[in-house]
């Protein structure tokens, strides 16, 4: 389980998150929703470390990760497995190279036992037999499976993803979707997924944090989303045309 | 103002390199790779820079120094003197600014706005460290072996130029060398080398791994790193023989 309290985040005086308080439970897909520029992708990088919260907490299962020691912070992020937006895969790598560069980094395996555990992950993502290509040869949707057999390439508890269906067509967004919702289950991790993909939310979200103007409006079951009488919440829902 | 709060964060960059790798090995074979890269990449460019160096060097000095009164192996030994002293190093290491320079901060430059580096920090990587210290290292190793290459092919362009236009013999080359050859000019080269190796490859890092932005703040990386490696080598040429020649 993940627990932000009273988090916030400024950048130049300009208060960017403020006092956002939210629980993302293991084994379920939270999904944190929200129109662009509102703090989504910040919020994530305070809770995966790549921002130092100006004031609040993150826990990850009682260890409060805006004040651990160096080490013990290296310690955490292993558990970490993170699909960017870009997918963030190594350019001069293949992707044998790219799922293997976690294991290479942090575990004592074999080299066998390392392509093994590579070609695992690539199975998990439906995507074996492409080893030897280079991100630049594969298309949107082959990167962001890669990226997410990189991000569960260890054994992970927490599982970010920023924007996974972003510049994908409507179809391999449904793949993704499903191999998130799949892996979420499967390995019983916790998954949080920015979106402002409607369709994500209803298909394979649990919970959901609705964000707006830095704070955090809305929090529930995905089941409530529809009966909700909150105004900001139900504008970003009809602005979606998702009924 | 700005000066200094780069200096200061250059000065961070660099400490924050220095933590204990994750994995020795993997930091080892990187660095193989990046000795590879900047050293056998940079070989062309140093054979025909340091031969020509060598060969024009050799001719202007002849123009203005043939005289019944000079002996001719004077020649060779001011051109090798030079060589020594300042083409091979400063000429060298200038190129290798614009060549290893430029390709490692659009490299880490590119990375950062692909959110590559994210990704290392994200996984638990000292991202600094992983990126910058192998090259650094890598050009510590290679560049002064470049500029050794570099000072034994200027010598060579001299002399081959010396006997193609007619103006001393090779012998007469050598024997002007030799007279001259003094081991701490060789040492000092040396120290320019190691000295200018770290310019380039720590400067270039930390310009690519402070790139913000996208493309463009990429090529302003590149074009950044060359011009205050190429300053920076100019401003430690000088004191570097202020100090100890």
């Amino acid at each position: 389980m993940i627990e932000l309290t009273n988090v916030s985040k400024s950048f130049n005086g300009v208060e960017v998150l403020k006092n956002i308080s939210a629980k993302f439970e293991t084994g379920r897909v939270n999904l944190v929703i929200g129109s662009s520029g509102h703090g989504k992708s910040v919020m994530m990088k305070c809770m995966v470390g790549l921002l130092n919260p100006t004031s609040g907490n993150v826990m990850y299962d009682d260890r409060d990760f805006t004040n651990l020691e160096y080490s013990q912070l290296r310690e955490v992020r292993k558990e970490i497995g993170m699909l960017f937006q870009g997918t963030a895969l190594f350019d001069s790598f293949t992707v044998e190279e790219n799922i293997e560069f976690p294991l290479k980094m942090f575990t004592k395996m074999s080299l066998a036992e390392r392509r093994d555990r590579v070609n695992f992950c690539l199975e998990q993502v439906e995507m074996a037999g492409i080893n030897q290509k280079y991100p630049a040869e594969i298309s949107g949707g082959m990167k962001k499976r890669v990226g997410i057999a990189r991000a569960i390439a260890l054994d992970i508890k927490y599982l970010f993803c920023d924007e996974p269906n972003s510049g994908l067509d409507p179809v391999t967004s449904r793949v993704i979707d499903e191999l998130l919702k799949s892996i979420t289950e499967e390995f019983n991790i916790t998954t949080i997924i920015n979106t402002h993909d409607m369709k994500t939310v209803f298909d394979i979200g649990d919970d959901v944090v609705f964000i707006y103007q830095g704070k955090n409006e809305w929090m529930g079951k995905v089941e409530d989303i529809k009966t909700s009488n909150n105004e900001m919440l139900t504008n970003f829902i009809k602005a979606s045309y998702f009924d | 103002m700005s000066f200094f709060y780069n200096f200061g964060n250059y000065i961070l960059f660099l400490k924050g390199m220095f933590s204990k790798p994750e994995k020795l090995s993997v930091y080892i074979d990187r660095t193989i790779t990046e000795m590879n890269n900047i050293g056998v990449g940079s070989l062309s460019i140093v054979i025909i820079i340091a031969i020509f160096q060598g060969a024009v060097t050799t001719l202007q000095i002849a123009y203005q120094l043939i005289s019944p009164l000079i002996a001719k192996p004077v020649i060779g030994s001011i051109v090798s003197d030079s060589s020594m002293l300042e083409l091979a190093p400063t000429i060298t290491c200038l190129v290798l600014a614009g060549k290893v320079g430029s390709h490692i901060a659009s490299e880490i430059g590119t990375m950062r706005v692909s959110e590559q580096i994210d990704a290392l920090e994200v996984m638990g990587i000292n991202s600094s460290g992983f990126l910058a210290l192998p090259k650094i290292v890598a050009g510590l190793i290679m560049i002064p072996m470049l500029v050794i290459l570099s000072i034994f092919l200027s010598n060579l362009g001299g002399i081959i130029a010396g006997e193609a236009s007619g103006i001393l013999t090779y012998e007469e080359y050598l024997q002007g060398a030799r007279e001259s050859f003094i081991p701490f000019n060789l040492f000092f080269s040396l120290i320019k080398a190691f000295t200018y190796a770290f310019i380039i490859t720590s400067l270039s890092a930390f310009q690519g791994y402070t790139t913000n932005g996208g493309a463009l703040e990429v090529g302003a990386s590149s074009t950044k790193a060359v011009v205050y490696s190429a300053v920076s080598i100019l401003l430690a040429d000088y004191l570097l023989a202020q100090l100890l020649l």
